[in-house]
């Protein structure tokens, strides 16, 4: 539709105000992944005992919950919402439909983040009364200071006013267009969004009904059981929400860097349709070793995740099909032959294959973890880290840095500063996980647990095998630095992007699938029918556990502790007048901060 | 809908993937009868395991002919009892609770795995063969002290175990 106009405007040429977006949602996006490398080297280092000197091992897990949900929440979704934001515009090819919500959207995660950011690394210093040291799962009774759940709860309103946002938008262009069928990249968004309101319904539910008024000092307990199960029910489909991304720019813009064209568009949404419907009714898995869950809802849960293999398993048939439609096209022959004729010197493409690469080897893990019965030897060792640093930390964080150097320019008009550095950088990345990543497992095998600041204990020594627990460690320790390497590399050469002068010239065309939405049937267009019928899978999956948990342990637990205690009863009379003043306050500093922050983001980016 | 013959191929092996994969978990469940962690056990209250008869004292007791149970608390930081000990050759059903957060409970390099949370008992049965001592760790993040916790299962020979709980009771 906008090909002949894109070939020659880019994206900032076209769409000024909406690149203004993108560009702050990236900026957010990098500065947490800085933050989190820095995070993710400490501990790397530390746990390992290559060297513990920076940190006291009390101290290991601020660190893990900074490096966590810096990397998972912050870096991933800020970069969700600025690639979706450029998926939307460009292929509805119509500007959002009031810039000034999308602000507002921006402003409440970024506030949010804020917020949650500060509760985590005051947990460095006595001097403020304050800590999360929760890691990214909270899990009850383990308590964080209610600043955190306070962010949290903000961020995820603004993620739901961000897709408010593209649904309004979407439904502007259907007016204009009442017989077009959903442009692919709006469909992915639009299939995604829902999914995630499915999903963070049951978190936020969990944060502002019982977590928050639990450390508010409000309610004096909670069902660790309950909020787990809440938790889970959220965090098995934000893996979806972190991934879907990445195959947004797998199936639409890879295919197309390649020389070659989507192989099939029906197929895509198909895809789509099937992460929706499935993502969710899956997160019991996460509790195969939890008491208190009946052994049926276990086995649903099961099924319901190795289908969950199946739109990923397509995926790797299409995509690869669609590269190889692009190899000859370019004038590659042969069984294998036509893997030459790829451009392997595009970091752009490089790290979304070899991206591509880890999450098949993530999949295959993810076998091992979804089986009920083995999961017994791994659960909680950290097998389960070296799996979700393929997926995430790989598939989607490479595919991520990748699609920067691929759309940086196109939102900035200005090239990348040196696309050999980022080849090395991409290809860095590949080898310092295929290290770490491959290490954690083999430990995980031998019982290493995940989580510790100290893995090693002084009654007794691990099995030995694959080398042996120091070998691996010190593999673990090497990837961890190449990765850290290649985090500065990617920083350092973004930095430097900025610093070149803007140029014309630089706009990509996405060319149409081999088989168009044409050949879709009219259905999958529907997205009534597929919120229907997720909803209802959700609670066919859900409904009776919950009511179970509810059941045996009661809203607020059967009896159980605070640890620690941030605000006692007595003072939480006090918080129910201060909550609101607080809540008030809280919104007028994210409103200054987000001001304060795009003025200083437009400045970096001008 | 138009779909290319290969990719019809492809459909219909990761179908059959996914059904052995689910026919592997359910044969191992159904055949050999590999039980799970389940809601086997009632709920109780965290902050009174002193009157609670398995857990105001942790202990292993025997239960049948070479059969056992092990009453095991979790808390920042370790386990009780410990060690726990329980004789070569026998069936050990391990009931864990926690008193505080939620804690792991896994013997190293085994399969015996399991989360224990406070307000819940977990039930797992295990078989132990020969004399081995192993290592219990805590894989839940617990509090600043987590890397300290840990915990030890002695299995001991037959005479062993005999002269350990005749001690005991001449105590």
């Amino acid at each position: 539709m906008s090909d002949a106009l894109e070939a020659e405007e880019t994206f900032l040429d076209r769409f000024p105000e909406e690149a203004k977006v993108v560009r702050s949602a990236f900026l957010g996006s990098f500065l947490a992944l800085t933050l989190g490398a820095i995070f993710g080297i400490i501990q790397t280092l530390h746990r390992t005992g290559l060297f513990r000197g920076l940190i006291d091992s009390t101290d290991y897990y601020t660190v893990l919950t900074a490096h966590g949900v810096f990397l998972v929440i912050s870096f991933t979704v800020f970069f969700l919402v600025g690639l979706f934001t450029w998926a939307v515009v460009r292929s509805l090819d119509r500007p959002l439909v009031d810039i000034r919500i999308t602000w507002t959207w921006y402003v409440l995660m970024a506030g949010g983040m804020t917020m949650t950011g500060i509760s985590i690394l005051a947990g460095f210093t006595d001097a403020i009364d304050m800590s999360a040291d929760v890691l990214y799962t909270f899990y009850a009774p383990l308590q964080a200071h209610p600043l955190f759940y306070t962010g949290l709860a903000v961020f995820i309103v603004g993620s739901w006013l961000a897709g408010a946002d593209w649904f309004r938008t979407w439904l502007a262009w259907r007016e204009d267009n009442p017989d077009e069928r959903i442009p692919l990249q709006t469909f992915m968004v639009l299939t995604t969004m829902i999914m995630w309101y499915i999903a963070s319904s049951a978190v936020a539910a969990s944060v502002l009904i019982f977590l928050l008024p639990w450390s508010l000092g409000l309610i004096e307990s909670v069902n660790p059981t309950l909020t787990r199960t809440l938790f889970w029910f959220f965090g098995h489909p934000v893996v979806y929400f972190w991934l879907m991304p990445a195959y947004l720019l797998w199936y639409t813009v890879l295919p197309s860097i390649a020389g070659g064209r989507l192989f099939s568009d029906p197929l895509a949404r198909v895809v789509f349709v099937l992460f929706l419907l499935l993502s969710t009714p899956v997160g019991i898995h996460h509790q195969y070793l939890d008491p208190g869950i009946a052994e049926g809802f276990k086995f649903i849960s099961m099924t319901n995740t190795m289908f969950l293999l199946l739109p990923s398993l397509l995926t790797a048939f299409t995509v690869v099909a669609s590269v190889e439609y692009g190899a000859r096209q370019r004038g590659g022959t042969g069984i294998f032959g036509w893997l030459r004729s790829l451009p392997w010197r595009d970091p752009a493409f490089t790290g979304m294959m070899l991206a591509g690469l880890m999450f098949a080897a993530g999949g295959f893990s993810g076998m091992v973890n979804a089986g009920m019965n083995i999961n017994y030897m791994i659960h909680n060792t950290i097998w389960v880290p070296g799996h979700f640093h393929l997926t995430v930390g790989t598939a989607v964080a490479l595919t991520f840095m990748a699609a920067t150097y691929w759309l940086w320019p196109q939102i900035t008009n200005k090239p990348v500063y040196s696309r050999q550095i980022g080849l090395f950088q991409v290809v860095l990345w590949f080898i310092g996980m295929a290290l770490m990543s491959n290490a954690m497992h083999a430990q995980g095998l031998l019982g290493v647990p995940r989580r510790t600041a100290e893995p090693e204990y002084s009654g007794f020594d691990y099995p030995v095998a694959f080398g042996g627990f120091e070998e691996l460690n010190v593999q673990i320790a090497i990837g961890g630095t190449l990765l850290f390497l290649s985090t500065v590399l990617f920083i350092g050469n973004l930095v430097l992007t900025m610093g070149n002068p803007r140029v014309s010239g630089l706009a990509e065309t996405i060319r149409p699938a081999l088989s168009g939405p044409d050949d879709a049937p009219e259905v999958l267009d529907d997205l009534r029918i597929w919120v229907g019928i997720a909803v209802t899978l959700v609670v066919l999956a859900y409904a009776l556990p919950l009511a179970a948990i509810i059941n045996d342990g009661g809203l607020l637990g059967p009896g159980v502790g605070t640890y620690p205690v941030w605000i006692d009863a007595t003072v939480g009379a006090l918080a129910e007048v201060a909550v609101p003043a607080a809540w008030a306050l809280v919104d007028a500093l994210a409103f200054l901060g987000a001001r304060l922050l795009d003025a200083a983001t437009s400045g970096v980016v001008a | 809908m138009h779909i290319h013959a290969y990719e019809k191929i492809w459909l219909a092996f990761a179908i059959v993937l996914i059904l052995l994969l689910l026919g592997s978990v359910t044969y191992g469940a159904v055949g050999p009868g590999v039980a799970m962690v389940a809601d086997s056990e009632a709920q109780i209250d965290a902050n009174a395991l002193d009157e609670d008869d398995r857990f105001a004292e942790p202990r292993v007791e025997q239960v049948g002919e070479n059969e056992y149970e092990a009453y095991v608390v979790a808390y920042q930081f370790g386990f009780e009892p410990s060690p726990i000990v329980v004789p070569e050759n026998s069936t050990v059903t391990f009931q864990i609770t926690s008193r505080d957060v939620i804690h792991g409970f896994e013997v190293a390099g085994t399969n015996a795995n399991t989360m224990a949370v406070p307000g819940e008992v977990a039930e797992i049965t295990v078989e132990v063969s020969e004399p081995r001592e192993y290592g219990i760790v805590c894989n839940e993040y617990c509090g600043a002290g987590h890397h300290a916790m840990e915990g030890k299962l002695h299995v001991v020979s037959e005479e062993e175990f005999a002269e350990m709980n005749e001690g005991g009771e001449n105590e």
